[in-house]
């Protein structure tokens, strides 16, 4: 949106003889209405949000509200609630990124080597993907419900899985690792697809073993993809709601940044407090979020240049 | 990945089976199989599970046996004459596909612009609506609650179809920007030189080369949206905009000890049936699509 100022700037010699609109007007054209919509459903929301935050509202008379400052912010942060909450999601976002890089790589591997069968493999790593998170909720939940699901007929327990403090929240990370490991194995394939495999013959011939190719080859040229991977499902992991709603509603032990929020400004309508808890979710993102722009710069230069 | 998602789209289908390679021998290892095998189980038996529960009723519900002993219909047919799961049905179809079209409209432009145009600002945009794809859907479901109050579109199509827009339009440009810059700019160019205006070399050029790209975006988008979760339970309070995730979330919390599980699992396997086939069919794209800007759906 800068550009609105130079735009308006006679194009020099940018005109080529008579080509209707000069380059950047018609850029200026093309690209403005998604920012006049970027800037409506998603910049006024979350300023709105922040303006929500900042004031207290009645509970009695509604539409009466009052400015307060920065209590609402003091108030989350001071509440155990939240930190658990934020406990939650920080163990959710680190077990589920992890167990999932090392099943996706496994997968990756395994995609990648040449059989007979390969492509009926990669159609089949497609489907979790393809199941809408809340019917991957409705289905582990159905596999882990008690006394009679499938896992502790299996196992020949009796654990009240969605209903214990530790349990709960590892069949919630169990269900994205599901959903999530083949996608993951997708991204580093593609990584693994780029690599020369003049690069592994070379190796071979100077006698190194598949262990060797492995670490001193595969991994460092995968790192790249990997790196963009882990952080891209960071980002996704840090603002889970869907598992753990649809799951435990957001109890025993699984309370995550995104549900206690909902919580307080849906269900028990204390605007003020849910959007602070809001925003700081946003806060967490960004931060995180900056990284990740930082790491993929070259790749989003690269897309704005030539 | 740098150079990675750049060059993704440019080789979605696999060259032909690489001669050597990392597993060259041509007859495939034992523990290769035993790798697969688990893989194809992983992936496939939880779906499977939730088929076998959906065409259980009564007792055989809660039995614990991995297939039914009395397979039935019963909770297809029961779903169906449920109003509220045919009408979620609508809401999903209607918001999911208005708000990929005005994405996929906007968004082309957009892209184009970037892909292709001369003008200073393109690296701040990029980066704005790359991050914008990562923004917590919370921080927008929060201030909406309230709005959509005020303004009176609380629980409506519109009402969801605009905070849809909020994701659907920078992943759709994000997607689309990387699908323009593979077209060969020789034709473009051509068009030009013979006296076609730039406008007039996007839309008789460009979009008709970038219709698989259109296709990717468009389904890749239509998916997000159809999965959207957070704002179909937070902006709707009836079944007359609840899309399908919030239904069927529905159909679960209500009744703690009696779940309707036959008929969720039935449902929850007839709105599954459909996406499955449609990323089995665009299956290269859909793969092209996801590398290309690391998106999740």
């Amino acid at each position: 949106m800068a550009d609105a100022t130079t735009v308006s700037a006679p194009p020099q010699s940018q005109r080529r003889r008579s080509k209707g609109l000069s380059e950047r007007r018609l850029a200026f054209l093309m690209v403005s209405p998604s920012m006049v919509l970027i800037a409506l459903v998603a910049a006024y929301p979350i300023g709105y949000g922040i303006w929500l935050s900042l004031h207290e509202y009645s509970v009695r008379v509604a539409g009466l509200s009052r400015w307060a400052g920065l209590r609402n912010y003091s108030t989350a942060l001071g509440d155990s609630e939240w930190w658990a909450a934020f406990a939650h999601t920080m163990i959710f976002a680190a077990a589920s990124v992890s167990l999932e890089l090392v099943i996706g790589l496994g997968m990756a591997l395994c995609m990648h080597a040449a059989f007979r069968g390969q492509g009926l493999l990669r159609t089949t790593v497609l489907v979790p993907w393809a199941v809408l998170t809340v019917v991957t909720a409705v289905m582990w939940r159905t596999m882990f419900q008690s006394p009679l699901g499938f896992v502790n007929t299996l196992l020949g327990t009796d654990t009240v899985w969605l209903g214990d403090e530790p349990y709960a929240l590892i069949v919630i990370i169990l269900a994205d690792v599901w959903k999530t490991a083949p996608f993951m194995a997708l991204l580093i394939l593609a990584g693994l697809q780029v690599i020369p495999s003049e690069i592994y013959e070379a190796a071979k011939v100077d006698g190194a073993t598949a262990w060797q190719r492995f670490t001193k080859i595969t991994l460092p040229l995968l790192t790249p993809a990997i790196l963009v991977a882990l952080i891209f499902r960071t980002l996704d992991a840090l603002r889970v709601f869907d598992l753990p709603f649809v799951l435990t509603n957001g109890k025993n032990g699984t309370s995550t940044l995104s549900t206690i929020a909902q919580e307080t400004f849906a269900t028990n309508r204390i605007y003020g407090l849910g959007s602070a808890m809001a925003v700081l979710t946003f806060i967490i993102v960004m931060i995180v979020s900056f990284i990740y722009i930082r790491t993929v710069g070259g790749n989003i230069r690269g897309l704005a240049e030539e | 990945m740098g150079a990675t998602t750049a060059e993704a789209p440019a080789a979605p289908a696999r060259p032909k089976r690489k001669r050597g390679g990392d597993a060259g021998a041509p007859k495939t290892p034992w523990w290769m199989w035993i790798a697969v095998v688990a893989i194809v189980v992983f992936c496939l038996f939880p779906f499977y599970w939730m088929v076998s529960i959906s065409l259980k009723t009564g007792a055989d519900l809660t039995n614990g046996s991995a297939y039914p002993p009395n397979p039935t219909l019963a909770n297809y047919e029961s779903i169906f004459r449920n109003g509220d799961f045919t009408r979620a049905l609508l809401n999903s179809a209607v918001v999911s596909i208005v708000t990929t079209v005005l994405a996929l409209t906007v968004g082309s432009f957009c892209a184009y612009a970037l892909a292709r145009l001369r003008f200073r600002g393109k690296f701040p945009i990029l980066a704005l609506v790359l991050s914008i794809t990562t923004f917590p859907a919370i921080a927008i479901a929060a201030p909406l609650f309230r709005l959509w109050s005020d303004i009176g579109i609380y629980n409506t199509w519109i009402g969801l179809i605009i905070p849809n827009l909020t994701f659907a339009l920078p992943l759709a440009i994000y997607i689309l920007v990387s699908f323009f810059k593979e077209i060969p700019k020789d034709l473009e160019e051509a068009a030009l030189v013979d006296g076609a205006t730039y406008f007039q070399a996007f839309r008789k050029v460009v979009v008709p080369l970038a219709a698989p790209g259109l296709a990717t975006a468009g389904i890749l988008t239509f998916i997000g949206v159809w999965n959207e979760f957070l704002f179909a339970i937070t902006l709707t309070s009836s079944s007359s905009a609840r899309t399908v995730p919030a239904a069927i979330a529905f159909f679960t919390g209500s009744t703690q000890f009696e779940q309707p599980l036959g008929t969720i699992s039935a449902a929850s396997v007839v709105i599954s049936i459909p996406l499955i086939l449609l990323v089995l069919f665009f299956q290269k794209r859909i793969v092209a699509g996801l590398t290309a800007g690391a998106v999740k759906g």
